[in-house]
């Protein structure tokens, strides 16, 4: 764990607004030059506070009008191996995020499709058709926020 | 509206974000005009809508990862809306989603520690308006995480 002052916090909200913001903009707006906002903006990639970046697309715009947040159901804990589960339901394209969860299911599933009857198809072909995959819940998604976070 | 060279350079820009446009059209097989004219292009129709940066919590002391599936209670007719107006002011709130399904509302939330995740749940969580019922799964590990559409 890394501990971050307040000139780095500045640097993570100005790139959490808009990732392709260069060290010179940055600096300038934070009053840093920019080879010392470059170096710390390196350090916190380095640490792996910045894990990465990620491409904003419009979902729609590319023909993928709906997002299911499926909860997964293991069926025969224990015998399944939980890695082979994990490599199968991550090698399905339409599956964007798959996290191992603890409580209700298993796993959680972020699931795109172009439509819900394309969303069935992937849900009975590819899914269901899973090695240990029991009990599914749907949650078809109607609205996204992701907010800075406590950055402070 | 797009053709198979555009969703050929949004594959390779998805998996490499960080790529000049130069880089960009030596892996799609362009020449670099060509490519960035077609990236241009796509933000003026906002198909490519910028890019954010992924922090890992963890990292930075969060220990802690919780989804909070929440039912609220629709007999309230603002329900939603003040529901998710409060939950906005909440630091430690990440992400809110509403869905169409047995859950109306799924908050992530992050906390140092379960003593500081108790806090905040008693303290931030428990006090937002119209909670009809709440299920928590708590996050274990991330296997696949880089939200790639399958263009």
């Amino acid at each position: 764990m890394i501990e971050l002052d307040d000139t780095d916090r500045a640097i993570l909200r100005h790139l959490a607004g808009d990732a392709r913001l260069s060290a010179g903009v940055i600096g300038k707006r934070i009053g840093l030059s920019q080879p010392q906002t470059w170096r710390r903006i390196n350090r916190l990639m380095e640490s792996g506070v910045i894990r990465k970046r990620r491409l904003l697309l419009d979902r729609d715009k590319l023909g993928f009008g709906v997002t299911v947040f499926l909860g997964v159901k293991l069926a025969t804990k224990g015998r399944v191996s939980l890695e082979d589960f994990e490599r199968a339901v991550s090698a399905i394209p339409e599956v964007q995020t798959v996290e191992h969860v603890l409580g209700l299911y298993d796993y959680r599933l972020r699931v795109v499709a172009r439509d819900i009857p394309d969303f069935e198809r992937i849900l009975r072909r590819r899914i269901m058709t899973l090695p240990g995959a029991g009990g599914v819940e749907a949650n078809v998604l109607l609205s996204e926020e992701r907010l800075g976070g406590p950055i402070g | 509206m797009l053709d198979d060279t555009d969703r050929r350079i949004l594959r390779h820009f998805q998996a490499a974000p960080e790529a000049t446009s130069t880089h960009l059209a030596e892996l799609c097989g362009l020449t670099a005009s060509n490519c960035w004219r077609r990236l241009e292009r796509m933000e003026e129709k906002g198909i490519i809508l910028g890019q954010e940066i992924v922090i890992d919590w963890q990292a930075l002391g969060y220990s802690v990862e919780v989804s909070l599936r929440i039912t609220l209670d629709k007999t309230q007719p603002r329900a939603f809306d003040e529901f998710l107006a409060a939950a906005r002011t909440v630091p430690e709130v990440l992400e809110i989603q509403t869905f169409l399904g047995r859950v109306d509302t799924r908050l992530s939330v992050i906390a140092r520690d379960m003593p500081h995740y108790q806090q905040v749940y008693r303290d931030r969580i428990l006090t937002l308006p119209h909670i009809a019922d709440i299920e928590a799964l708590m996050h274990v590990a991330r296997i696949k995480t880089d939200e790639v559409l399958p263009v």
